[in-house]
C-alpha cells in the first residue's frame, strides 16, 4: 500500500497548497483594511490632502483615478471592441490576422515601466502633453486594449452561428447584423473586459507616475497634471509621509478592487447563466 | 459604400495594437540606443559601475540585470511549486464547489495593486526576515517571496487551462490500468500538460522581471551585486522607475537603454511562451501558411497529442 501512501501525502500537499493561496489573499486583504478602515471616513473620502498628504483626505487622487479611467477606456473600448469585431466578423484567418494578433499578445506581455518610458518620451515630451490626463489616459488604453479585445473576442465567439445566419436570412448586411445581432448578445461579456480594464487602470503605478505625474491638485482639463490613489499610497509609503494615511489609501485601493471584481464575476455569472439556459 | 467605409475602419482598429507595439519599439530603441553603441554593448552590459552624475560618467548595468536574475528565479522557486499545486489541485482534486471558489481567488491576487504587494513587504515580510534572518530586511529573500505570490495567477490560470486540455481518455486508460490518482497525475497529465506548464512558468518569469513599483518598495535599492539572499540590490526595472523622475541628458538616455534591455528581455520571454502555449508563434504561421491549421489551440493539440 505505499502508492496509496504517497497520494495521501501528495494530496495533502495539494490541499495545503490551495489553503495557503486562499490564506495568503485573506491576509493580504485583511491586514490592509484592518490596519487602514479606522481612518477611512467620509472627511478623509471628500477632504483634500495637507501637507504632502501627510493630513487631510484623499478626495483629489479619487477623482484623478476615476478621470484617468474614463480617459483610458474612451479611448481603449472603441478601438478594442472595433479591432475584436474585425479579427472575428469581417476577416478570415490569414498573415494579415496573425500580425494583429501577435502585437496583441505582445503588448499584453509588455511590463507597465516599459508603458511608462514609452509614455513619457512620445506623450508627455514629444507630443509636448506633458504630465496630463491625456498623456496617462492614452498610456493606459495602450495598456488595456490587449484585455478588451481578448474579452470582446470572446464573447462574440460565444454567440451562436444561428443568430448570425438568421440575421442574414432576414436581409441584413454585415454590419447590420453586427450591430443588431452579434453585439448586443455580447455585451456582458465587453462590459466584463471594460470593468477588469477599469480596476487595471485604479491599480496601475508604473505607467501612470511618469505619464499623469503626481500633482495634487483636482483636474481641471484634459491637460491637467493628476495622482491617482495607487500613486499617492506609493508616494505615502515610499516618502515616509505618513504610514496611517498609507493604509487608509490602501483600504480604500483594496475596496475599490474587491468591488470592480465583484461587479465582473457578477456579469460573467449571469452572462453565462443565460447562456445555459439556451 | 457604408458597409465597406465600416469595414475599413474596424480594420484600422485591428491594426492599433501591432503599430503601438512598433511605435514603443521604435521610440524606446531610438531614446537608448544610441547610448549603448556610445557606451559599448559589452561595457554598458558587463560594467557594474553605474555613476550617471559623476565625472567621469559610468554606465554600467550588470549588477541590476544580476539583481534581476536573482529576483525573477527566486520569484520562480517560490512561484511555480506552488501554483503548479494549485492548478493540479483546482483542475483534478477540488471538490466542485471549492474549484469554484478558487477561480475568484487567483482573479482577485491578479487585481491586487502591486503597490499594496510592495507594501506588505515593506511592512510585514521585511520587518520579520530582519528579526530572523538579520540583515537589511528590504532583500532579494523579501521580494522573491512576495514576487512569487504576485506571479501565482499567471502561473495557476495558464498551467490549469493546460491540464484541463488534456484529454479525458489519458486519465481514464491510467486509471484502469490500476495507477492511482495520484500517479495518473503525475505520471500521465503533467507531462501531457507541460507545454502548457512551461509556458506559465515563462509568462510568470515576464511578469517577475517586469515588475517596478513593488520591487523598489522591497529590495532595498543598493547598488551593489547581491551575494546572498538577504542582500539589498536593485533591478533594470527598479533603477528606472528610481532614477526617471528626476534624470536628464545622458542619464537618461541611459535609462531609456536599460528599457531596451529589459524589453528584449521580455520580448524573448513572450516568443518563448508562445511558442509553449501552441499558439503557434507567428513566424512559423506565417511561414507554414495553411489555412486548417488555423482553428486555434484546439488543432493544434489535436495533431500533437
Amino acid at each position: 500500500m505505499k502508492r496509496q501512501h504517497s497520494q495521501l501525502v501528495a494530496f495533502a500537499g495539494l490541499w495545503f497548497a490551495a489553503s495557503l493561496t486562499i490564506v495568503i489573499l485573506a491576509i493580504i486583504i485583511m491586514y490592509i483594511l484592518a490596519q487602514g478602515l479606522p481612518y477611512v471616513n467620509l472627511e478623509f473620502l471628500t477632504g483634500r490632502p495637507l501637507e504632502q498628504g501627510r493630513e487631510g483626505g484623499i478626495f483629489p487622487t479619487i477623482l484623478g483615478t476615476l478621470a484617468l479611467g474614463a480617459v483610458s477606456l474612451v479611448l481603449a473600448v472603441p478601438l478594442g471592441v472595433g479591432a475584436a469585431v474585425f479579427l472575428t466578423e469581417y476577416t478570415r484567418p490569414s498573415p494579415l490576422t496573425t500580425i494583429m494578433r501577435f502585437g496583441t499578445d505582445s503588448l499584453a506581455g509588455v511590463p507597465s515601466i516599459i508603458f511608462g518610458l514609452f509614455g513619457f518620451i512620445f506623450f508627455v515630451t514629444r507630443l509636448h502633453m506633458s504630465w496630463s490626463l491625456l498623456a496617462g489616459g492614452l498610456t493606459l488604453a495602450l495598456m488595456v486594449l490587449p484585455t478588451i479585445i481578448r474579452t470582446t473576442e470572446e464573447a462574440i465567439r460565444a454567440v451562436p452561428v444561428a443568430y448570425r445566419e438568421v440575421s442574414y436570412g432576414l436581409g441584413a448586411s454585415r454590419w447590420q447584423m453586427v450591430r443588431t445581432v452579434v453585439l448586443p448578445n455580447a455585451l456582458p461579456g465587453i462590459i466584463t473586459g471594460i470593468i477588469l480594464s477599469f480596476g487595471r487602470a485604479v491599480g496601475e503605478t508604473a505607467a501612470v507616475i511618469f505619464t499623469a505625474g503626481t500633482a495634487l491638485n483636482i483636474p481641471t482639463s484634459i491637460l491637467s497634471p493628476t495622482r491617482t490613489m495607487a500613486v499617492h499610497f506609493y508616494i505615502l509609503a515610499v516618502e515616509g509621509i505618513s504610514l496611517q494615511k498609507a493604509y487608509a489609501t490602501g483600504a480604500v485601493l483594496i475596496i475599490s478592487i474587491l468591488a470592480i471584481n465583484v461587479l465582473a464575476n457578477a456579469l460573467i455569472t449571469r452572462s453565462v447563466s443565460r447562456a445555459v439556459r439556451r | 459604400m457604408k458597409e465597406r467605409l465600416i469595414s475599413f475602419l474596424l480594420f484600422l482598429c485591428a491594426l492599433v495594437s501591432i503599430a503601438s507595439l512598433a511605435i514603443i519599439t521604435f521610440f524606446i530603441f531610438q531614446a537608448g540606443l544610441p547610448l549603448i553603441f556610445r557606451v559599448g554593448l559589452g561595457n554598458f552590459l558587463e560594467s557594474s559601475l553605474w555613476n550617471p552624475s559623476g565625472d567621469p560618467q559610468s554606465f554600467g548595468i550588470a549588477a541590476m540585470i544580476l539583481g534581476s536574475i536573482w529576483v525573477t528565479l527566486g520569484a520562480i522557486v517560490v512561484g511555480v511549486p506552488l501554483g503548479l499545486a494549485v492548478a493540479i489541485f483546482s483542475a483534478e482534486i477540488a471538490p466542485p464547489r471549492l474549484a469554484m471558489l478558487i477561480r475568484p481567488v487567483i482573479q482577485l491576487l491578479a487585481g491586487i495593486p502591486s503597490v499594496i504587494y510592495g507594501f506588505i513587504g515593506l511592512t510585514i515580510l521585511a520587518p520579520a526576515i530582519r528579526a530572523t534572518f538579520g540583515g537589511p530586511g528590504l532583500s532579494v529573500l523579501t521580494a522573491a517571496l512576495i514576487l512569487g505570490i504576485m506571479i501565482l495567477p499567471s502561473i495557476i490560470s495558464i498551467s490549469e487551462d493546460a491540464l484541463r486540455a488534456v484529454p479525458s481518455a489519458y486519465r481514464d486508460g491510467s486509471l484502469a490500468v490500476g495507477a492511482t490518482r495520484w500517479q495518473t497525475i503525475w505520471r500521465v497529465l503533467v507531462p501531457a500538460a507541460r507545454s502548457g506548464i512551461v509556458a506559465s512558468v515563462i509568462l510568470g518569469m515576464g511578469r517577475a522581471l517586469g515588475e517596478t513599483m513593488a520591487v523598489i518598495m522591497m529590495l532595498g535599492n543598493a547598488l551593489q551585486v547581491p551575494r546572498s539572499p538577504l542582500d539589498s540590490a536593485t533591478t533594470l526595472t527598479s533603477n528606472i522607475g528610481l532614477e526617471l523622475a528626476y534624470a536628464s541628458g545622458a542619464h537618461r538616455d541611459a535609462l531609456f537603454a536599460t528599457g531596451v534591455v529589459l524589453f528584449v528581455l521580455i520580448m524573448i520571454l513572450n516568443i518563448l511562451a508562445n511558442i509553449f502555449t501552441g499558439r503557434v508563434t507567428f513566424w512559423q504561421r506565417l511561414s507554414a501558411f495553411r489555412p486548417a491549421v488555423f482553428n486555434g489551440r484546439a488543432a493544434w493539440r489535436r495533431r500533437n497529442t
